[in-house]
């Protein structure tokens, strides 16, 4: 029932999920306690092309981390499959997945967590290359090469993280990241703990290293206009679920989730004239929790279009309180993340039309939303 | 233009609003000390803001935005000390208040909401104990009259079923309700100026322009005065009605959001204008970036605190020898500290 992201023909797959899944909590092994269970990650199915980068956007409580995590098997997978460069990793032994790490490396949003603060940051760069046995006489010329790369001079390799500013730690994250030339890089919110005048120098540092070494990304983050500044194809996630997918351009212009919609209107445009015209979708209540899914579409309590569908008449319709009423297949049945034909994705029974006109012009006006939170 | 004198005889204070600046800054130096001397972290800044306007006051890490309204209401972290300058509310000096009146003011009337809700709120008392607790503070009431007030707070905040959630613990909502519920308190004794700290920095998008609507809902109601520190430039494209940009200390531009927006006069606003990504920026291009990274108060440059990072004035003579004030540009109430901004013209053309 999962849509198949595969690619296809002339573009090679460097990474796919195939039914991706991660629960945590449930029953307690040692004490037999039951804790409620979170479907953090819950069938999610997507490939990554060689070369690409794939954003993935959403809120907390989204998964996004979590999927970040899984892929590169920090995490173990509760179901699903995991196939990087033809292999299939999902069941490899963390001994061997440590010799695949040079090929898949992680960047974390928090530069200052992330480097140990007792190694020189030469030792940082240079510790996954010993520990992949690289010749000991490269190491220190690779290490310089690499710091250069990133905008770092040679000469800092002596110094200690504490005496970087955030911006380049994250440099040094990314250097050590690179080191042994990796096929992919998860990126998890790599820009947003960083002040806005040097985000922009991060964001270019990355696309820079991309157009030279050709290395994939996979770029998590929460912002929506980071996520496409950097990125081909970008998916969105809600409560642990991809609910649309689809090259840049398209999902940005003409969102076919209602989710996306609202969440893109909520973005505002650091231009007056834009921002002051601009209006924001309805979107009713906040993310819901993933102990507690909603039947049916899990978006269907907050959405604005199952409103509207349900107000037009013609669909069978459930009523989820004295004034909300949503179509019945809404919250009966699960939608699938289906293709429209162009590679442009969305989970959703009643998608918005695809020239983008629904969204922007019958879609509810927040300013004018009912001051109950139904 | 800076008011330089008192509120009641300046005819550009007229302009600003019905009851002029409710809030004036003059001239504020705030001071920590450092290795080899004393540090201004907040370095002279003079704003104002007037009744039923939302000024913005934004600004990186360290640019002193917070510093500058801690020092304002007398919550500036020691060792740190406000040196000299005026903060008038409602016409007095905040700063010749002793800490008792200080905390008469903080609450009553002029209030502060911070980053994280989290923090902001005592884990273990339900969210109607802290009401109930600044309303009794400040006010004689009966315990059940400042529950029953602290009911309505929360109806006025937008919290569903306020009845049942009164009795609720932080820890039981949500980021984003706890944020509202610290609006409701701040809000609680109808403060003539609300300061709101990067309000919703730690929310999700979609929250945030919920709890940001609210604010604007709540100001435009009560008439009170709002200060958004941000440095999120489409919030303030959203809200503020005027603008001021600090850098490095000191308030480098500032005017209406239009003239700030629309005729920018400040390389180092310019700059965060282009350098930031956005629905709307084209993709096929690189950011441009500013180079460098903000200054260490330790070593400010003698001259322009921006000219190290700045695509106008780096390597300018000019720039490295004095640090400009803030000088008018085309009109009184739009200011920038730059010498040469008029050349920002041409750049803005060009983009």
């Amino acid at each position: 029932m999962n849509a198949d992201l595969r690619s296809t023909g002339e573009h090679e797959t460097l990474l796919q999920a195939d039914d991706l899944s991660k629960v945590f909590g449930g029953r307690g092994l040692l004490f037999r306690r039951s804790r409620p269970e979170v479907r953090a990650v819950d069938k999610v199915s997507f490939s990554v092309r060689r070369g690409e980068t794939l954003g993935i956007v959403g809120e907390t409580g989204s998964g996004k981390s979590t999927l970040g995590r899984l892929l590169i098997r920090l995490l173990d997978p509760s179901a699903g499959r995991i196939v990087f460069d033809g292999r299939d990793i999902t069941g490899l032994a963390q001994g061997r997945m440590r010799k695949l790490r040079h090929e898949m490396q992680m960047v974390f949003q928090d530069p200052y967590g992330s480097l140990d603060p007792r190694m020189k940051v030469g030792a940082i760069v240079a510790e996954p290359m010993l520990v992949h046995g690289a010749e000991r006489s490269g190491i220190a010329r690779r290490t310089a090469e690499i710091l250069e790369w990133v905008g770092l001079s040679p000469a800092m390799a002596e110094r200690y993280p504490h005496e970087f500013s955030g911006g380049q730690r994250q440099r040094i994250g990314i250097a050590r990241a690179m080191a042994l030339d990796p096929k992919l890089l998860i990126l998890d919110e790599p820009v947003s703990a960083l002040d806005v005048s040097i985000q922009a120098q991060i964001l270019n540092l990355l696309r820079d290293l991309q157009r030279q070494s050709g290395v994939t990304y996979i770029f998590i983050a929460h912002d929506l206009a980071v996520v496409r500044h950097i990125s081909e194809r970008v998916a969105v996630m809600y409560l642990g679920k991809i609910v649309e997918t689809a090259p840049r351009e398209r999902l940005y212009a003409a969102p076919r989730h209602p989710y996306s919609a609202s969440l893109l209107s909520a973005v505002p445009l650091p231009n007056l004239r834009a921002e002051r015209q601009r209006k924001r979708i309805a979107l009713y209540g906040e993310i819901g929790s993933a102990t507690a899914l909603p039947g049916g579409c899990r978006f269907h309590p907050r959405c604005f279009k199952a409103r509207l569908v349900a107000a037009a008449g013609g669909v069978a319709t459930t009523a989820l309180s004295k004034d909300v009423v949503v179509p019945s297949r809404c919250t009966d049945s699960e939608p699938p993340l289906a293709d429209d034909g162009n590679g442009h994705f969305a989970a959703c029974h009643f998608p918005l039309d695809p020239n983008g006109a629904e969204a922007r012009d019958s879609a509810p006006f927040a300013a004018g939303q009912s001051r109950r939170h139904s | 233009m800076q008011r330089s004198s008192p509120p009641s005889s300046d005819p550009s204070a007229a302009k600003a609003g019905p009851r002029g600046p409710v809030l004036e800054l003059r001239d504020l130096v705030t001071r920590f000390p450092g290795d080899d001397g004393p540090l201004s972290i907040v370095d002279g800044v003079s704003l104002s803001v007037a009744s039923g306007e939302t000024l913005a006051v934004v600004g990186e890490s360290g640019s002193g935005k917070t510093m500058t309204f801690l020092s304002a209401i007398g919550l500036i972290p020691p060792p740190g000390r406000v040196t000299s300058g005026q903060v008038l509310l409602e016409g007095t000096d905040l700063l010749t208040h002793t800490p008792e009146q200080l905390r008469a003011v903080r609450g009553e009337r002029i209030s502060m909401v911070f980053q994280d809700p989290l923090t902001g709120l005592n884990p273990v008392f339900t969210i109607g104990e802290q009401i109930v607790e600044v309303l009794r503070a400040h006010r004689k009431l009966s315990r059940a009259e400042a529950r029953k007030k602290a009911i309505e707070l929360l109806e006025r905040v937008q919290i569903p079923d306020p009845g049942r959630r009164v009795d609720d613990y932080p820890h039981q909502l949500s980021g984003g309700m706890r944020q509202r519920v610290l609006i409701a308190m701040a809000i609680s004794l109808d403060p003539s100026v609300l300061i709101a700290d990067e309000p919703t920095t730690a929310l999700d998008v979609t929250v945030q322009a919920q709890v940001l609507e609210l604010l604007a809902e709540l100001r435009e109601e009560s008439g009170m005065a709002m200060v958004l520190i941000t440095h999120d430039l489409g919030l303030v494209a959203r809200h503020a009605d005027r603008v001021a940009v600090m850098y490095a200390g000191r308030v480098v531009e500032q005017g209406s959001a239009k003239a700030v927006f629309e005729q920018t006069a400040h390389p180092y606003t310019l700059s965060l204008f282009r350098g930031v990504p956005s629905l709307d920026t084209d993709t096929a291009q690189d950011l441009i970036e500013i180079e460098g990274q903000p200054p260490d108060p330790a070593f400010l440059p003698p001259g322009c605190a921006f000219e190290p990072r700045c695509f106008l004035g780096q390597g300018r003579a000019s720039c490295q020898a004095t640090r400009p004030g803030l000088q008018p540009t085309l009109g009184t109430e739009h200011q920038t500290a730059c010498l040469h901004s008029a050349e920002l013209t041409a750049t803005r053309a060009r983009a």
